[in-house]
């Protein structure tokens, strides 16, 4: 299977593939890693006319400690993430979730930055995303702005990045000691989640989020309210559901996702020790 | 678009579409037929080559994507059959395969794991080789290969076709 043809154009500085994305607006599509994109490509459910690849900026390739969250560079690769000791130890949910991401080929590839911004609910970091509260980090022609995790999310492989805008920056709040769990539920190692969960808690912080349980990465707000009502995790995972729309496919019946949501919230909640 | 890549050892220049994928840039433009096609969908790891240093799928990645960068195929692992690398030699003393068709992909992914964690367990090598299917040995071999070529246990001498030493 072969792309449909388009032009190729590479950046050396994210300010040149805002001026490329400026240039040719909605025709264009970033290439980071590919692991989203090219796949679509060879199916020819996109085809854009201009690919800006963006891989190569390293400068957007870190992980830092920067007080009290860890600021990732967008071109991070899951394989970055997944062997950091400093996600380890502050975010550690973050860590292990991107170790489960695909298999170890497409994690030596594909970004952080490329995943979020393709806004797959069938993906596992945009739950952690939302999970762990973090804050995105985009710039455009008229400069940088941070858009907050559940402000991130649209609709079906939508987000609220402007067409001329770069995925710079991904912030995740340390969590410390808090309890977490990532529950990932598949029939292959390496196949999407059929439903997935990314759950942190403590005293202070509740987040839990949903793979795959409607057409954007989801909050189970549901189950956070009853947390903080004093549910216990049996209790609060029968709101695992409220506020989902999943899906029927080849993998698994809505009837059945709504199951598995409810197992793998209860799963996740006592794996974080609540 | 010109491309250079370092293929094996070797600089190679070539005008190439830029749709075009790195598998077919090795196997038509480059005539390296090791690496195989498989699902074609990033699934099942049997075009996995090493992309400086790193396993990967290489009908997911645009040749343009490796423009500057080492590749290493299955062809560039061994210089002759009579000089396997440890891995190739693991897999056909503990009889890692059957039809074949996987080999070359699941050797460079188990390579590239070596690489990254030299002393695994048996479930670190299971995992390691996720994005590798194989239809026919239900991975037990493979697993074994793996594991004898990271502890060192691969005899020098080759074993023949019918299974004997020769």
């Amino acid at each position: 299977m072969i792309p449909a043809a388009f032009d190729y154009q590479r950046a050396d500085s994210a300010d040149e593939a805002i001026a490329l994305l400026t240039e040719h607006g909605d025709e264009a599509k970033l290439l980071a890693g590919g692991h989203s994109l090219l796949p679509l490509m060879k199916l020819r459910l996109a085809a854009p006319s201009v690919l800006i690849d963006v891989g190569r900026l390293d400068d957007l390739r870190y992980v830092r400690d920067a007080g009290d969250h860890v600021a990732i560079g967008a071109l991070s690769r899951h394989r970055d993430l997944e062997t950091s000791e400093l996600l380890a130890a502050e975010v550690p949910l973050l860590a292990h979730a991107a170790g489960e991401v695909g298999d170890p080929q497409v994690r030596h590839r594909g970004t952080i930055g490329g995943s979020l911004a393709h806004a797959d609910p069938a993906s596992d970091l945009p739950a952690v995303l939302l999970a762990l509260g973090g804050t995105l980090v985009a710039k455009g022609p008229a400069g940088e702005r941070t858009i907050a995790a559940t402000d991130f999310y649209e609709g079906f492989l939508e987000s609220t990045l402007e067409p001329d805008e770069l995925l710079t920056e991904i912030r995740f709040p340390k969590t410390g000691a808090a309890g977490w769990s990532f529950q990932k539920f598949n029939r292959r190692a390496q196949d999407w989640a059929i439903v997935g969960v990314a759950a942190v808690v403590s005293d202070t912080v509740t987040g839990v989020g949903l793979v795959n349980m409607g057409s954007t990465p989801l909050l189970a707000s549901g189950v956070a309210e009853a947390l903080a009502e004093g549910a216990d995790a049996a209790a609060a995972a029968e709101r695992a559901t409220e506020g989902t729309e999943p899906q029927s496919d080849i993998n698994a019946s809505v009837e059945y996702r709504e199951h598995l949501a409810r197992v793998l919230v209860r799963r996740a909640l006592v794996e974080a020790g609540r | 678009m010109q491309i250079t890549v370092n293929v094996n050892g070797e600089q190679r220049t070539h005008d190439v579409e830029p749709r075009t994928l790195l598998v077919y840039f090795v196997r038509e433009h480059l005539g390296l037929t090791g690496t195989n096609v498989g699902c074609d969908t990033s699934s099942c790891g049997a075009c996995t080559l090493h992309v400086d240093g790193e396993s990967v799928k290489s009908c997911t990645m645009l040749a343009v994507q490796a423009d500057g960068c080492t590749v290493t195929t299955i062809e560039g692992l061994a210089p002759s059959v009579d000089d396997m690398h440890p891995m190739q030699k693991a897999f056909q003393q503990e009889h890692g395969l059957q039809c074949g068709y996987c080999t070359p992909g699941m050797v460079m992914a188990a390579v590239s794991l070596l690489d990254e964690n030299p002393d695994p367990t048996e479930r670190e090598v299971r995992l390691g080789l996720e994005g590798n299917l194989c239809r026919c040995t239900g991975y037990h071999n493979i697993v074994k290969a793996v594991l004898a070529c990271a502890r060192g246990e691969v005899g020098e001498t080759p074993v023949s076709v019918s299974g004997a030493a020769s």
